[in-house]
C-alpha cells in the first residue's frame, strides 16, 4: 500500500492509498463531527456533517471526508467559518426532526445550532441509515429497509424477517443517533400490524 | 392476476438481481399493482433481499402497491401545463371523483394521479385517462370527460 | 435481409435501397409524434390507409407515419412528398379531400395550410412557415423522412454512413480527435466537452468499459430528445457506435422512459434490424469491431436521470447517486470506466463524423458550438420542438420561431432547465443561446426546455411550484437535500399563501447556499437555482407578499 502524507489542520498526517480522509483523520485523533459514519460499514455520504474544506494546488474546495479519498500533499481544514456555517444549518434542519437526540443537542451546542429554527416535525428518524445498513451489511438479515423517496422516505422493517431475526439480536437500536427511539418505534409497529 | 404470468415473467429472469426493475414493470403492467406474496417470490426467485424489492417498490411512481380503479386518471403537472393552470383542472378532478392524488375510490371506479410532464406540452393542460389524453382542458369540461367512464 | 460485412457492402446496401425508390412518387408522411399523437393522430392514419384501399392507390402512393416534426402545437401535421405541402389539424374528414385534391389533383387546399395569425398570409410548404423558415435543422430534419421502424429509411438518408468512416478510415484515436476538435457539449445539462468525458473514459484502467445513452429526459417541458429517439432511433444509435469504438466500449446501455411507448417500441426494432444487418453486434459491418447494447427503463422519479443513480438503476439497485469524487468516466457502472452522454448529444455524433469538426465549428458561438434542440412550452403560441444554431437570441425563439404570447399577453419571463434551472425577465431576450451566457445569468440551457412565461405568472408560486416537485422526486439519502427542499418548499408556501415573515427571504437564501454546497449530487446542489434567479431578478414579489 502506498502511503501519502497529507495536511490536516497544519499536522503532517500518513495515510495509506484509497483511505478516506475522515480515516485518517481520525487515525491522527483528529475528531470530525459524523452521524451516518460507522467503521463497519462501507461509507455513506448521507449526513454531510463531516464536511470539510480541502486545498489543492491552491484551490480550496469544500468535500464530504467520509467518501473523499486522501490524495498526497492536500491541505484539509476540519473547522473553517463556511465549515461551521453548513454543520450548524445541517443540525438545524435534524433537530426539527429529533429535538431530544442527545448526540444532536451535542453538537448544536458546539455549532450554536438553534434547536427550534424549523417547526417540529418530531418523526424522530433522521435517515443516517445505520440501522439499515448494519443489518444489511454486518449481519446480512436484511430486517429493516428504507420506503419511499425523498422527504417521505422512512426506514421500515419487514414483518416476517423481523419477527424471527430481531428479538435475539437489536443491535441496531443503540446505533441510533436519536437515541433508539426511531427503530424500537418502527419494529414495535412492524410486529404489531405486520 | 394470472399467476402463470407472473411466474413466467419472474422465471424468465431467474437468479438476475439486475433485472429486479424490469421484473416489477412487467408484472406492474400485467396486474396494475404489486401484491405482497408476488414481490416475496420476486425476491427469492431474483435473490435480492426483500428490504430492497420493497425499496425499489416504493421508490418508483409508476408501482402501485394497492389494486388501482378501472380507470387510472393522470392529471399533468409539468411545469407547462402548470403555467396553463393545471392546479385549477387538479382541483376539479378531484371534486368531481371525491379522491385526491395516489388514492383509490371504495367502489374501484377511479385512481388518481398527478403525472410528471410527459411531453405534449401542446396539450396542455391534459388529463391522461387509461391512456387517452384528453387534451387542452377547461375545469368546465372535465365533467364531461370524466362521465364517459364507467 | 443478409447482414452487411463491409463499407462496400453498406454503399450497395443502400444504392439498391434507393434505385427501388421513386423520388417522384407521392409519399404522405404523418407526424406521429406525442403532440401529434395525444390529439388523435391514429384516427387521421386509418383514415389515410382507407382512403388510399379505397380508391385503388396502394402503388401510387405512400405512407409514411413519422416521428415528431416539431410543430406540435398545429397537429396532427400531414407532409405531402415530393411537393412537401404541409397540411395541419388535420382530422379524418379532410382525408378524402386530401387525396382527392392533393394527391390526385396535385391542387392545394387552402383551408389546412398554414395561415399567420398576424398578417393572415398562407404559407403551404414547410420552408415557407416561419416556425420552421427561422430554424436551422440538422437533427429533426430527418424526422419527416423516415419511418423510425424503417432502417432502410435510414440508410436511404445517408444513415451508418458516419459509422463506416469511423471503422475503416479513422482510429478510434482519430474519432475522439475530430469529436473532441468539433468541441461537443454535453447536451444534458452541464454542457461538458463531451471529447473529454470519452477520452477520460478510454484513458482509464478497467476490463471492461461501458457507454450509456441518458434518454431519460426527466425534465418538465423537455421533450426534444424523445422527438429525436422516437423518431430517429438509428440516429441515436449510430452516434452511440461510434462513441463506443472511440472509447474502447464493447457493451452500451440505454437508459430511457418507460412511459412513452413509441419510444420503447422503436428502439427496441431498431435495435433488433442493426442487429440482424450488421450494424450491431459481433463483428460489425466485418471491421472486427464487437458492440451490444442493452435496454433499462425508468419508471417515473426525476432522480433516476442523474448520472451516478442511472447507473446505480443499470446494476438493479435503488436510484441513488453516489458521491462522485471519482468520476463515472473512470468508475461508473460495476465500477468500470462508463461514458454517459444524453440521446442529443450521441445525435451529433455521426454528422461530426461524417462533415467533420471543421464544418461543425462553423456552426455556433465561441464555445457552443452545432444547433441545440429546444423545446419551447407555457405561454407560448406555437409549442414543440425547435432546432436552432447556438448564438441565435431569445427573442428570435420566442419570437419568431415561437410566435410570441398568446392572448395579446406581454411576455414576462422565460425559464430554462425545468426544477434546476431559472427565470430571466424580458430585458434579456436579445441574449443568445449559448451554455456559458446563459448560465451566467442564472438561466442555465439545461436539457433545452424553454419555458414562456406571460404577464400574469406569480414568480413565488413558480418558485415554490419547482421546489414542490422536488420534495419527492428526490431520493432523500443526504441531508442538504432531503431536508432543504423541504423546509425551502413550507417557506415558499407560506409566503405564497401569504404567511411569510421577516427574514424568510434571508432563511431561504442561506438554506439554498447550504443545499448548493453541500448536498450529494446535482438534483440537491441546483434545487435551489430556481429560487435564487427569480430572487435575482423578482425578489420585489416576494417582499410584497412578506408584510
Amino acid at each position: 500500500m502506498k502511503e501519502i502524507l497529507l495536511q490536516i489542520d497544519g499536522r503532517q498526517v500518513k495515510a495509506t492509498e484509497g483511505m478516506t480522509l475522515l480515516e485518517a483523520a481520525q487515525s491522527a485523533d483528529i475528531f470530525i463531527p459524523t452521524l451516518c459514519h460507522h467503521e463497519k460499514l462501507e461509507p455513506y455520504g448521507g449526513c454531510r456533517l463531516c464536511i470539510v474544506e480541502v486545498e489543492v494546488n491552491g484551490w480550496t474546495k469544500l468535500v464530504v471526508s467520509c467518501v473523499y479519498p486522501v490524495e498526497e500533499n492536500i491541505i484539509v481544514r476540519t473547522r473553517s467559518e463556511k465549515v461551521d456555517k453548513i454543520r450548524k444549518m445541517i443540525l438545524e434542519l435534524l433537530l426539527a426532526h429529533a429535538p431530544d437526540s442527545l448526540q444532536l443537542q451535542a453538537f448544536a451546542k458546539e455549532y450554536g445550532a438553534d434547536r427550534d429554527r424549523f417547526e417540529k416535525e418530531a418523526s424522530f428518524c433522521i435517515h443516517c441509515g445505520l440501522c439499515v445498513r448494519y443489518c444489511a451489511e454486518v449481519k446480512k438479515k436484511h430486517a429493516v429497509g428504507f420506503v419511499n423517496s425523498g422527504a417521505r422516505r422512512e426506514i421500515s422493517f419487514i414483518p416476517e424477517i423481523a419477527a424471527k431475526e430481531c428479538n435475539d439480536c437489536k443491535e441496531c437500536f443503540e446505533l441510533c443517533p436519536t437515541s433508539y427511539l426511531q427503530a424500537v418505534f418502527v419494529l414495535t409497529e412492524a410486529l404489531a400490524f405486520p | 392476476m394470472d399467476n402463470d404470468k407472473i411466474d413466467q415473467i419472474i422465471n424468465k429472469h431467474q437468479g438476475k438481481a439486475s433485472s429486479l426493475i424490469q421484473v416489477l414493470i412487467e408484472i406492474q403492467n400485467q396486474n396494475h399493482w404489486l401484491p405482497k406474496e408476488v414481490l416475496d417470490k420476486v425476491s427469492k426467485k431474483l435473490e435480492v433481499p426483500l428490504t430492497r424489492v420493497m425499496q425499489i417498490a416504493t421508490f418508483y411512481k409508476t408501482f402501485s402497491l394497492i389494486p388501482k380503479g378501472r380507470n387510472e386518471v393522470h392529471v399533468c403537472t409539468g411545469s407547462s401545463c402548470h403555467a396553463r393552470g393545471s392546479a385549477r383542472l387538479l382541483d376539479t378532478v378531484q371534486d368531481l371523483i371525491g379522491i385526491r392524488p395516489g388514492e383509490t375510490d371504495s367502489d374501484s371506479k377511479f385512481s388518481l394521479e398527478t403525472s410528471n410532464c410527459l411531453g405534449c406540452c401542446n396539450l396542455g393542460p391534459e388529463i391522461i385517462i387509461n391512456g387517452k389524453h384528453h387534451a387542452r382542458l377547461t375545469p368546465d369540461q372535465a365533467e364531461d370527460v370524466l362521465k364517459n367512464y364507467k | 435481409m443478409p447482414r452487411i460485412n463491409s463499407a462496400a457492402e453498406l454503399e450497395e446496401r443502400r444504392s439498391g435501397i434507393l434505385s427501388k425508390r421513386d423520388p417522384d412518387k407521392t409519399c404522405i408522411s404523418i407526424c406521429s409524434g406525442m403532440g401529434c399523437h395525444g390529439l388523435g393522430n391514429d384516427r387521421v392514419i386509418s383514415a389515410f390507409e382507407e382512403e388510399i384501399n379505397k380508391q385503388n392507390l396502394k402503388t401510387k402512393v405512400d405512407i409514411r407515419v413519422t416521428g415528431c416534426h416539431g410543430f406540435c402545437e398545429k397537429g396532427p401535421i400531414v407532409v405531402i412528398y415530393p411537393e412537401e405541402i404541409c397540411y395541419m389539424e388535420v382530422t379524418p374528414e379532410d382525408v378524402p379531400e386530401i387525396i382527392s385534391q392533393t394527391v390526385l389533383e396535385k391542387k392545394v387546399i387552402d383551408r389546412l395550410i398554414y395561415t399567420d395569425p398576424n398578417t393572415g398570409e398562407k404559407a403551404a410548404h414547410q420552408s415557407e412557415i416561419p416556425f420552421y423558415k427561422n430554424q436551422t435543422q440538422y437533427l429533426i430534419s430527418y424526422n419527416p423522412k423516415i419511418d423510425p421502424t424503417s432502417i432502410d429509411d435510414y440508410l436511404a438518408n445517408g444513415g451508418y454512413s458516419g459509422l463506416s468512416k469511423a471503422l475503416f478510415e479513422m482510429s478510434p484515436e482519430q474519432v475522439l480527435e475530430e469529436v473532441k476538435k468539433a468541441n461537443l457539449r454535453g447536451r444534458g445539462g452541464g454542457g461538458f466537452p463531451a471529447g473529454r468525458k470519452w477520452e477520460t473514459a478510454r484513458n482509464a484502467p478497467g476490463k471492461d468499459k461501458y457507454v450509456i445513452v441518458n434518454g431519460h429526459e426527466g425534465e418538465p417541458g423537455a421533450y426534444m430528445d424523445r422527438a429525436i429517439f422516437t423518431g430517429n432511433p438509428h440516429l441515436v444509435l449510430e452516434g452511440l457506435i461510434i462513441g463506443a469504438y472511440a472509447i474502447g466500449s464493447h457493451q452500451g446501455f440505454i437508459y430511457t422512459r418507460h412511459d412513452t411507448p413509441q419510444l420503447k417500441k422503436n428502439i427496441d426494432i431498431a435495435l433488433a434490424k442493426a442487429t440482424e444487418y450488421g450494424l450491431l453486434g459481433e463483428n460489425i459491418l466485418g471491421s472486427g469491431f464487437n458492440f451490444n447494447v442493452e435496454v433499462h427503463f425508468d419508471v417515473g422519479i426525476f432522480v433516476s436521470g442523474e448520472s451516478s443513480a442511472l447507473m446505480s438503476s443499470i446494476e438493479g439497485k435503488n436510484p441513488e447517486p453516489r458521491p462522485k469524487y471519482i468520476r463515472t468516466s473512470v468508475r461508473g457502472v460495476w465500477d468500470m470506466p462508463t461514458n454517459l452522454n444524453n440521446v442529443e448529444t450521441w445525435a451529433n455524433v455521426s454528422q461530426i463524423i461524417n462533415k467533420g469538426a471543421e464544418w461543425y465549428t462553423s456552426i455556433g458561438t465561441e464555445k457552443s458550438k452545432g444547433t441545440k434542440l429546444i423545446s419551447l412550452s407555457g405561454n407560448i403560441v406555437n409549442t414543440g420542438v425547435v432546432e436552432v444554431p447556438f448564438g441565435t437570441t431569445l427573442r428570435e425563439l420566442v419570437y419568431d420561431i415561437g410566435g410570441g404570447v398568446p392572448n395579446g399577453k406581454k411576455l414576462k419571463a422565460i425559464h430554462f432547465g425545468g426544477p434546476m434551472g431559472g427565470s430571466i425577465p424580458e430585458e434579456f431576450l436579445d441574449t443568445p443561446l449559448d451554455f456559458d451566457e446563459l448560465a451566467k445569468l442564472g438561466a442555465p440551457i439545461g436539457a433545452g426546455g424553454l419555458l414562456v412565461l406571460d404577464e400574469d405568472t406569480n414568480m413565488v408560486e413558480k418558485t415554490r411550484f419547482f421546489l414542490d416537485f422536488l420534495v419527492n422526486e428526490s431520493c432523500g439519502k443526504c441531508v442538504p437535500c432531503r431536508e432543504g427542499i423541504r423546509q425551502m418548499a413550507k417557506i415558499l408556501t407560506n409566503i405564497s399563501e401569504g404567511n411569510g415573515k421577516e427574514g424568510d427571504i434571508e432563511l431561504l437564501e442561506e438554506i439554498a447556499e447550504v443545499a448548493g454546497t453541500a448536498s450529494l449530487c446535482a438534483l440537491g446542489k441546483t434545487a435551489s437555482d430556481p429560487l435564487l434567479s427569480s430572487l435575482r431578478y423578482f425578489r420585489d414579489e416576494y417582499e410584497a407578499r412578506i408584510k
